[in-house]
């Protein structure tokens, strides 16, 4: 009897906590269709798309279309670069190399230094060095101090489980290190890779404090939202958070399918 | 650590014993050509990362310590060595009370997740018997990370404000008859969105640990005639500590370098360090900010370590 109670209790504190992830995102979600008299709060007053039209309106400040276009490309490149360099990092650390304890330790500093010093450092690097900030060279670097490390500690936690007899019998039949790399090791941990991939482009498209201080004069998606926080009140800013929330949804879903064909194929 | 990397490891695992023999035998025979010594392909392998952190955190690390030692005015920053901004950072009460207010919020917001996180994890370790449920739930917790934080941050608007939904509610019910005005742009506001947005860096690395501890433990400890509490805290919370102590890691250093949350949920009503920080680049500060910043760092790093110093998680690596 109490341990049935119990268990209630323990699964409403989960369903709970669902509910305390997901309830204001689904708020806003539902505050974007207001209608056009409607405010930023319940009660709904009409259902329309007005604030959805309204964001694709020219805004009174910022350049809102220019500010998703940057975002995607730049997390396409994190991406991208985030996949290849921490893939190969990972390789590198399955031997103890000169440095390997020097570079790890770089790797965490990385994950547990502030976001804002990073930015305020690399805007000052760029600043003494008489160079320009912008998103696909400051904001780019700064970034993958966030990705690369996040993708290395994927890295390790799969060569950690991984058998390392499926290479040596690659090598057996005589296949050189990149065949057994491309045609073994790579499919092996595909699904891995492409986990580090979704990271590395939301993580991107999402960062804010490491691109405030290294864009440059141009604005990322995430830097116009915040300067419309300050500045909007309206639910067009409701319809910016849906409208962002079901990007981030779809390429998350994107992935997971990926996987699953993946894993499909290869049963 | 990695949220998703759980879930894309157990796919992963479960599918690469299948795979492997058929993938080994289609290797073609090896074609003759150039091989590259061992220590080169190593040093090309690492290298890249080598260089990014090179390029983009240590040294904008050095940067921000030189400058820290500079000397400005409203216009620029003038090279030289002098502990003016140190003088500063150290000597102001407003300094003093902002990074209190910093721990105040850390303090607040690691013993919230952390107890939050523990259950969490426990009922997904432990409650939810079925594999498949269990990455299921999991992967429902870990998606609202990978979503944007300002957006998430918004979303309390309509919850929290003076005729959000829980005013509304408390006043239909009965219970008060203002609203509270206390809900929205306040410490409450700022610690709960902390929560929201950091919880799940406790979850995910307590829940890595707990799913290694061995079952068996548990039915020794229930058998022997331990009770259900006594095995949660004294069988599962030892074997846990190594998780906690990585989520406490993440959480700490990242409510201590935080600014846009306290500087959205409170209302410009609150202060931290991060947001100090902030404001002084805004004014072109630069060398005050940098010292700022050393003291931050700082002050993290020893509570890293200490926190290492406690729990030992190479293990967990």
């Amino acid at each position: 009897m109490a341990a049935t109670l119990r268990r209630v209790i323990l699964l409403s504190v989960l369903g709970l906590f669902i509910a305390f992830l997901y309830g204001p995102t689904l708020t806003i979600l539902v505050l974007s269709f207001q209608g056009p008299d409607g405010g930023l709060t319940f009660p709904m007053n009409g259902f329309s798309f007005h604030w959805f039209r309204r964001l694709f309106e020219t805004q009174a400040v910022g350049d809102f279309g220019g500010s998703i276009r940057r975002s995607f490309a730049l997390a396409t490149m994190v991406m991208a670069t985030t996949v290849v360099v921490s893939l190969a990092a990972g390789m590198a650390f399955r031997r103890r190399f000169k440095g390997s304890g020097a570079l790890f330790t770089l790797s965490v500093a990385s994950l547990i230094i502030p976001s804002i010093l990073v930015s305020l450092g690399v805007g000052l690097l760029f600043n003494e060095l008489g160079l320009d900030p912008d998103w696909y060279s400051s904001a780019f670097g700064a970034q993958l101090t966030w990705t690369l490390p996040f993708g290395l500690l994927i890295m390790f936690a799969v060569f950690n489980r991984f058998n390392r007899a499926w290479e040596e019998a690659a090598r057996d039949q005589g296949a050189t290190p990149w065949q057994s790399f491309w045609h073994v090791v790579l499919p092996i941990i595909a699904p891995s890779v492409i986990g580090i991939a979704l990271f590395g482009f939301t993580l991107s498209y999402d960062e804010f404090a490491r691109t405030l201080l290294t864009a440059g004069s141009d604005n990322t998606l995430p830097l116009e939202i915040f300067g419309m926080t300050t500045s909007v009140t309206t639910p067009v800013l409701y319809a910016l958070g849906t409208l962002t929330t079901v990007f981030s949804f779809a390429v998350i879903l994107f992935t997971l399918v990926i996987v699953r064909v993946l894993a499909a194929k290869r049963a | 650590m990695p949220c998703g990397s759980v879930s894309a490891i157990m796919v992963a695992t479960a599918q690469s014993d299948a795979t492997l023999a058929q993938e080994a035998t289609e290797v073609r025979p090896a074609r003759s050509g150039v091989t590259m010594p061992r220590w080169l392909l190593t040093v090309l392998q690492a290298a890249p990362l080598a260089l990014v952190l090179l390029l983009f955190l240590l040294l904008p690390m050095l940067v921000i310590v030189v400058v820290s030692f500079f000397d400005y005015d409203s216009v620029q920053i003038i090279p030289s060595f002098q502990f003016t901004n140190y003088a500063d950072v150290l000597g102001s009460a407003v300094t003093w009370r902002t990074y209190l207010n910093t721990l105040r919020y850390t303090v607040i917001v690691w013993v919230v997740t952390a107890v939050l996180g523990f259950t969490v994890a426990y009922v997904l370790a432990f409650e939810i018997k079925s594999r498949t449920t269990q990455m299921v739930l999991f992967l429902i917790c870990t998606v609202p990370f990978l979503t944007s934080n300002i957006i998430r941050m918004i979303s309390w608007i309509p919850f929290l404000g003076r005729e959000g939904l829980l005013n509304s509610t408390l006043i239909q019910l009965g219970l008060i008859h203002r609203p509270l005005e206390f809900l929205l742009f306040s410490d409450f506001a700022v610690v709960l969105a902390y929560t929201h947005l950091y919880a799940l860096f406790m979850v995910t690395p307590i829940f890595n640990t707990m799913m290694r501890i061995d079952r068996r433990l548990l039915e020794a400890a229930l058998d022997g005639g331990a009770g259900w509490w006594r095995t949660v805290f004294e069988v599962i919370l030892p074997l846990s500590k190594s998780g906690i102590a990585i989520g406490s890691i993440f959480v700490v250093t990242m409510v201590m370098g935080d600014f846009i949350t306290v500087r959205l949920m409170s209302g410009g009503q609150s202060a931290s360090v991060g947001l100090m920080i902030a404001n002084q680049i805004s004014l072109l500060q630069y060398p005050a900010a940098c010292a700022n910043a050393v003291v931050l760092l700082a002050i993290v790093l020893m509570m890293i370590a200490a926190i290492l110093r406690i729990v030992d998680i190479r293990k967990e690596l």
